[in-house]
């Protein structure tokens, strides 16, 4: 075998290794890669999903900072218990507009892909300000002063145009509202028609029941809009992909 | 001194040519059994990226002989346990709600499957024994007060299209007025209707300041609440004279309730679950015990 032999040239040859280990990681890196930027089957078109509004936008960064993520996924697998606990499995496309997504694979709590309109606002208020008033089996900690942390969206025009850098299709024109179209969502006595044209089916309420603007406001806002997106009543995914 | 002569293998298989103080590097070939195992995977590999999808090209990577699918896969699952319960599905959707109850096979799949749909979905806020959340909104189901009905059907509609929420149309829908927020009564009106409601509810009260609270309770509550207090469920109005509450019956919870009203939401159901689920949990809310 006097093919194989010849490998002692490589090895023996500390920079020849490196650059042809260099070249076989970086084949087999494109193959894996390049693909996902051109298959137009990697993200499926999907219709109703939209980029966040400043609310929901705000409150995905509480979630964040809060580190939900730890306990609780956002990514309902493909399996037959899971679709019939949590409802249709997830999409690519539903967190096409998360950056960074917040699939996660931990779950001491349930998964939250489609908790939104599952519960009232006033129930995640509650939960939120003590998990076990109302699931007393619950290890979820409390989160009582998101109530009283006020809010303004004075910096969410900023992280709209971070966004919009990454590729979210905000407009110009859903940043220059953007701070109009936070405090719009949190006040059902507000003009909202044009927070409703510029995000589809969008969730107006006062999400914490009281008066002042708060980060409450903002997560739940973020709640009730996962996994609301798509219409699975007209929607089938393709069994294909 | 030191260096003692190492003893080569069976064979001489020669040395790498590196050698320091006297230690020479053998150069021994890998083990038989690992390059062939290195050999079988290469094999392995291949014949894995024919048979699953696999290579990346234009239009998308290749399906693979085998023709898998995650998704393929849980649909046939879905399908295979639905066909299975098909039958009976179908009679539980013909059937008169009110009849479920009275037909053995009916009632038995109804209550087992509404248990799983009610521990998955209603226990968050309903409590998983169901009885709710005390003082906090979240109704005891378990009793026979019901604030919108506790017949069968009406359980079933309450379940279907939810409470005042904004998402279904057919929810059932009452407000009540924000009596002191909204400046409809003063301080001395709200304080004297608390009292009456605390006398026509059997707790202690002011005897003066309730025959006073008679009147306002008269212009203001009876069209929802009734003209003897007991409550209307056309407007899911409670009862006010029983020792049920949903938020509260002492003076401090009344006096908040009137002030700033309550307006307890519930989601609707029908978008999230079948109608076959829909009325297995309300058969199974029904057979808890309150129903009507």
């Amino acid at each position: 075998m006097a093919f194989l032999d010849k490998h002692a040239a490589i090895e023996k040859h500390a920079t020849l290794l490196l650059v042809l280990s260099f070249l076989v990681v970086t084949i087999g890196g494109l193959v894996q890669i390049v693909p996902l930027f051109y298959l137009e089957n990697t993200i499926e078109k999907v219709e109703g999903v939209r980029p966040y509004t400043p609310l929901e936008l705000a409150g995905r960064d509480i979630y964040i900072r809060e580190g939900c993520y730890v306990c609780h996924s956002q990514m309902i697998r493909p399996m037959r218990d899971e679709v019939e606990r949590y409802g249709p499995y997830s999409l690519a496309a539903e967190s096409m507009y998360d950056h960074p997504f917040q699939w996660g694979s931990k779950r001491t709590g349930p998964d939250l892909a489609r908790v939104g309109g599952r519960y009232s606002d006033s129930w995640h208020v509650d939960h939120l300000i003590n998990p076990q008033a109302v699931v007393p089996e619950s290890v979820m900690p409390k989160y009582s002063f998101l109530a009283n942390a006020e809010i303004d969206g004075r910096y969410i025009a900023d992280v709209m145009s971070t966004h919009a850098f990454v590729g979210v299709p905000y407009t110009t024109e859903m940043i220059e509202a953007a701070v109009e179209d936070f405090k719009a969502q949190a006040d059902p006595n507000a003009d909202s028609t044009g927070l409703q044209e510029r995000y589809a089916k969008t969730n107006v309420s006062n999400f914490d029941g009281q008066a002042a603007l708060t980060e409450m406001d903002a997560l739940i806002a973020y709640l009730q809009v996962l996994g609301t997106m798509v219409d699975f009543s007209t929607f089938t995914p393709d069994a294909s992909r | 001194m030191c260096a003692k002569q190492v003893k080569k293998s069976g064979q001489d298989v020669g040395t790498t040519g590196h050698s320091w103080d006297g230690i020479e590097e053998l150069n021994n070939p890998l083990p038989r059994w690992w390059v062939w195992v290195f050999y079988a995977c290469i094999v392995w590999g291949i014949g894995y990226t024919i048979a699953y999808p696999a290579w990346p090209l234009i239009n998308g990577a290749t399906p693979g002989v085998l023709g898998a699918s995650t998704r393929a896969d849980v649909a046939a699952e879905i399908k295979r346990f639905d066909d299975a319960n098909a039958p009976i599905k179908a009679k539980l959707i013909a059937a008169d709600l009110t009849a479920i109850a009275g037909d053995e096979e009916l009632k038995g799949f109804a209550t087992s499957a509404g248990a799983s749909v009610f521990k998955n979905n209603c226990a968050q806020c309903h409590g998983s024994g169901a009885a709710g959340v005390q003082g906090k909104g979240y109704p005891n189901l378990l009793d026979d007060d019901w604030l919108w009905g506790g017949d069968v059907a009406s359980v079933h509609t309450t379940i279907t299209h939810g409470i005042r929420n904004t998402t279904d149309p057919d929810a059932r829908y009452s407000e009540m007025p924000k009596f002191g927020t909204d400046e409809l009564l003063d301080e001395t009106q709200i304080g004297s209707v608390v009292q009456y409601v605390l006398q026509i509810s059997g707790q202690d009260h002011d005897a003066a300041a309730a025959t006073a609270g008679a009147t306002v309770f008269v212009e203001n509550c009876v069209a929802c609440h009734g003209e003897d207090g007991k409550g209307l469920r056309d407007f899911g109005a409670p009862n006010l004279t029983d020792a049920v509450w949903l938020y509260g019956g002492d003076e401090a919870t009344l006096t908040e309730s009137i002030s700033k009203a309550r307006f307890g939401v519930m989601p609707a159901w029908a978008p999230k679950l079948s109608e076959d689920e829909i009325r297995a949990v309300a058969v199974y809310v029904h057979s808890l015990g309150g129903g009507e």
